[in-house]
């Protein structure tokens, strides 16, 4: 589609122009044609109504590229020596040209921070410009998961405040003490959010006013469960209630809340991780509308900008010549294959939605009778607002993109010594291919589920934690380490539990390793 | 509507804490990765930085995630050959098809490879000379490595004429001038004034004018009389002398090159030579080195020469130890100069010669150097020189002697010599 373009493009460029000059095509950019190019992208963008955080444009280095890499993309962050070795990765790999650096950070903050490398020439700042400060950011604003999830506005100033507390703690308790917390918060990183729940959103004002209040409260809630250990015999305990009561999925905040032996800043830190995760929980799960909705809308931008003679014929082969490498999907036997781009998708479904509503085939009425023929830009707005990875694809996969791509379902069964194709893009696949396209985006279906199940809150104060396979897919060995770490956090016995298909219950793994033992039943402690 | 922010000046160090952090936490392993790379790297440039290895599996970072097995469904683009139902072999190296988790590759799949990095120039220093110090300096620092320099500090009333101030000597004496006639001028205009008064007047009044008159005269002869410049009014420049402790360095690299020191011998001696260098880098701002080499006959030459080119003949110590004194009164005053030495040997001296060289040493040399390190590579049974120097070892804290016998040796041996506590003993002493 993009070639296409380019080359209808080449016939005739000249009667397109109007009689205003174009801008400069640089390829050198200055700050002045920065600004003019933002200003015509900005002008643009109002049309197509993109409803945007103002724009925060910061020009940096590729050195400063790399600490921006290092510390997830955010402009402060705390301490760590993950992000020390992250950076060292980076540069590492920068430097022997394994990888090449992203032209553009954008921060999920209000004003929205993009960071633009000064390398770029003038055409791919005015792509970035567009992709990112219009966007990535029209999106944080308009999505339902950010909305929900993150609060733009106190972001930057959360982590300030996570920035100063580690210090202090480190200042008091000794860099060694804050770090095992951090290592071990990291490892339970992903298992800081209630997906079912709405979360409360941080605020800076609050959390410091509530900080010191909530330290105390926290831990006179902590005594109280301990507080009174009576003695129980052990026929008694079939008969007591499960604490919790219900399974928890957000373990870090089960154990902010109730693990016995943590001092308050420890809770702290613990709750500092969580919130952190939590920001970025939306972002795991948009990865293909975001990055398509921002392609969506550089391609767009540009375009128009070219159709009114703003830009010259040689930005346009630059950019769509970037465009669309950027958006290139190789095949599943390319050397260069490295599973779906999120890039090519999204792109090609919102330009496939637009195509529905603009120019819909009878398939089209029948797979999407919703959409078809209605005003394409309310559409591509309502989809860009209502959905996630998952939901989008199942919603908005057509037929046609499915022959596109001619996207086809392996099943891979270990009980097998083959592969099995199970659909590929004909009439009868459709379906198929697209449900579980949209479960490979299913965060469920990426992470394990693990979930607190039981504290003995009588006994010997063990956690027991239950997973639940999905498909009979078993947990990597990694288990026992995070193990570690968990046991760190709760300070006593923390078992693993896996739950079968036939509900039967076996134990993976343990802190203090007690597998072993008990499989030789001779030392029981 | 967007605001630009040129950042590109911000300082880039960013993540130098988290760098810091992540060597602090790895620094075992990343220790014996630099003082194992000591033995192994060519010489030369030993004053770059170092790549680090740390296995992978030290530095991960758990997180609980899904392993092989199980059944998965994974959706590919770009199918061209297979129809639904179709049975694929599973494709070799992994049980889980092609792509089997992508996302679950970057967490398990790396593998045990190492994780390599460059350690810079300063951070690798920093470790190779963790634990040392240099011998000596705090003592010496208050007396003996302290230069003179001189400052204007103000004025004061005496001094040479050459620093005579002659600006500030006529404002005295203007300033003592104006002081010192001030009434009497007022006082001859008051009389002045009267004076045309009468002369003025219808009346005639000679007396009071002569009167008055005799008194102006009287006036102005007092006025003159005030001198143009007095002592009192010189002002000289005064100058001061300040401490300022010297940052100049030199090292004495004294080394043997009889017949019986080989090329493998030299090198060793090399390897302690170049240590010694950067650790005086690191405390002085310009470190000069001197080479002199001897057999029977000492020579002044340059590194190439000293290192590599071949002489046979006997050995005289005492010879190079003479033309190191040589030089000192020579060029490097030891008020002036740190002065550091080190001599390394196969330990062969002509015997008669020995109880020379600890003459030497210990009248005229070891008094005015820093520190004075002797090495002996070799694998032989001690001989002279080794014993009297030991002697030695007993009256000067600034002299040690080493025993080193392979490449192995050399670090180990230059961290005892230069170690923290033995200097602070000798401080203390």
């Amino acid at each position: 589609m993009v070639a296409k373009r380019s080359s209808s493009d080449g016939k005739a460029p000249s009667r397109r122009r109007k009689a205003r000059q174009p801008l400069s095509d640089g390829p050198d950019w200055t700050f002045d044609l920065l600004e003019q190019y933002e200003s015509e992208i900005d002008r643009i963008a109002t049309d197509f109504k993109l409803d945007i955080y103002p724009n925060q444009i910061e020009i940096i280095t590729a050195e400063q590229m790399m600490d921006a890499y290092a510390s997830v993309g955010m402009p402060i962050n705390y301490t760590h020596w993950s992000y020390g070795k992250k950076f060292i990765q980076t540069e590492q790999s920068y430097r022997r040209g394994q990888m090449g650096l992203a032209y553009e950070i954008v921060i999920n903050s209000d004003p929205c921070i993009s960071y633009l490398m000064e390398e770029n020439t003038i055409t791919m700042q005015a792509l970035v410009m567009a992709h990112a400060c219009y966007g990535h950011n029209s999106f944080f604003k308009g999505n339902y998961l950010f909305q929900t999830w993150t609060d733009a506005s106190s972001i930057i100033d959360y982590l300030v405040f996570a920035k100063n507390y580690v210090t202090q703690c480190e200042e008091k308790y000794g860099v060694s003490e804050v770090e095992s917390i951090m290592d071990s918060c990291h490892a339970l990183m992903n298992y800081g959010v209630d997906r079912y729940k709405r979360p409360q959103k941080i605020s800076i004002q609050e959390e410091r006013e509530r900080q010191k209040e909530r330290e105390q409260y926290l831990q006179s809630q902590v005594n109280d469960l301990w507080r009174t250990l009576p003695k129980t015999k052990a026929s008694d305990k079939k008969s007591r209630k499960r604490f919790p009561p219900e399974p928890q999925e957000n373990i870090l905040y089960f154990i902010e809340k109730n693990a016995p032996l943590l001092e308050p800043w420890q809770r702290e830190l613990v709750r500092i991780v969580r919130k952190v995760s939590q920001y970025f929980y939306p972002q795991k799960q948009t990865q293909v509308m975001n990055e398509g909705w921002a392609c969506f809308w550089h391609y767009h931008i540009l375009n128009r900008l070219y159709d009114e003679g703003r830009v010259t014929d040689k930005f346009i082969m630059e950019f769509l010549h970037s465009h669309t490498n950027v958006v290139a999907q190789p095949n599943y036997n390319s050397p260069y294959y490295s599973g779906i781009n999120p890039y090519a998708l999204g792109f090609n479904m919102f330009m496939d939605i637009k195509r529905i509503c603009t120019n819909p085939t009878k398939e089209d009425k029948y797979w999407h009778p919703d959409i078809a023929g209605s005003d394409w830009l309310e559409t591509v707005h309502f989809a860009m607002r209502n959905f996630k990875d998952e939901s989008f694809i199942s919603q908005f996969l057509s037929p046609k993109l499915i022959r596109d791509f001619r996207f086809f379902a392996i099943e891979d069964d270990m009980k097998e010594s083959y592969l099995k194709i199970a659909s590929i893009h004909n009439e009868e696949g459709y379906q198929d291919v697209r449900e579980k396209l949209s479960a490979q985006y299913n965060l469920s279906n990426l992470e394990p589920n693990i979930q607190v199940y039981d504290v003995d809150v009588r006994g010997n104060r063990a956690l027991t934690l239950r997973y639940v396979p999905q498909n009979d897919i078993p947990l990597a060995d990694s288990a026992n380490e995070v193990m570690k770490h968990l046991h760190r956090l709760w300070g006593f016995n923390v078992t693993l539990e896996q739950v079968d298909e036939d509900n039967e219950v076996k134990l993976i793994a343990a802190c203090p390793n007690v597998i072993e033992s008990s499989k030789n039943t001779t030392v029981t402690i | 509507m967007a605001h630009f922010i040129d950042r590109r000046l911000n300082s880039k160090g960013k993540s130098t804490v988290n760098r810091q952090r992540f060597i602090r936490r790895y620094k075992q392993q990343i220790k014996k990765a630099v003082s194992d790379s000591i033995s192994k790297r060519s010489v030369t440039d030993v004053d770059t930085g170092e790549q680090v290895s740390i296995p992978t599996r030290d530095i991960s970072e758990p997180v609980f995630h899904t392993g092989k097995g199980g059944k998965r469904n994974v959706i590919h683009p770009g199918n061209d050959q297979f129809s639904k139902g179709d049975k694929i072999k599973r494709p070799d190296g992994g049980g889980q098809g092609k792509g089997a988790g992508e996302g679950d590759a970057s967490d398990s799949g790396e593998g045990q490879d190492d994780f390599v990095f460059q350690i810079s120039k300063d951070e690798y220093l920093d470790l190779l000379f963790e634990d040392l110090e240099l011998p000596n300096l705090q003592e010496n620092q208050l007396d003996k490595l302290v230069q003179y320099k001189t400052y204007r500090a103000g004025y004061k009333s005496d001094g040479v004429p050459s620093t005579l101030d002659i600006v500030r000597s006529l404002k005295g004496s203007v300033a003592r001038r104006v002081a010192l006639t001030a009434g009497k001028r007022r006082k001859l205009a008051e009389l002045e004034e009267e004076l045309e008064k009468l002369k003025n007047d219808t009346h005639e009044h000679p007396i009071e004018i002569a009167a008055i008159e005799a008194q102006i005269e009287a006036l102005k002869a007092r006025i003159a009389a005030v001198p143009f410049i007095d002592t009192f009014d010189l002002k000289f420049r005064n100058f001061e002398k300040r401490p300022v402790p010297t940052s100049k360095a030199v090292m004495f690299c004294l080394m043997d090159v009889s017949g019986s020191m080989d090329q493998a011998t030299k090198d060793v001696a090399k390897r302690f030579y170049i240590l010694l260098y950067l650790f005086l880098t690191r405390t002085y701002k310009n470190v000069e080195v001197i080479y002199i080499r001897h057999h029977t006959q000492a020579k002044e030459v340059d590194e190439h020469e000293f290192f590599y080119s071949q002489e046979t003949g006997g050995t005289i110590v005492s010879s190079a130890l003479k033309m190191m004194q040589e030089i000192v009164a020579d060029r490097f005053p030891s008020d002036e100069w740190n002065i550091y030495a080190a001599q390394a040997s196969d330990g062969d001296n002509w015997a008669d010669d020995s109880p020379n060289c600890s003459r030497i040493l210990h009248s005229q040399l070891l008094p005015i150097v820093r520190y004075f390190a002797y090495i002996e590579i070799t694998e032989r049974q001690h001989q002279s020189l080794w014993r009297e120097y030991n002697k030695l070892t007993q009256i000067h804290s600034n002299f040690a002697i080493k025993h080193i016998r392979s490449i192995e040796d050399i670090y180990p041996v230059f961290r005892e010599l230069f170690d923290k506590n033995v200097s602070t003993q000798q401080g203390a002493a």
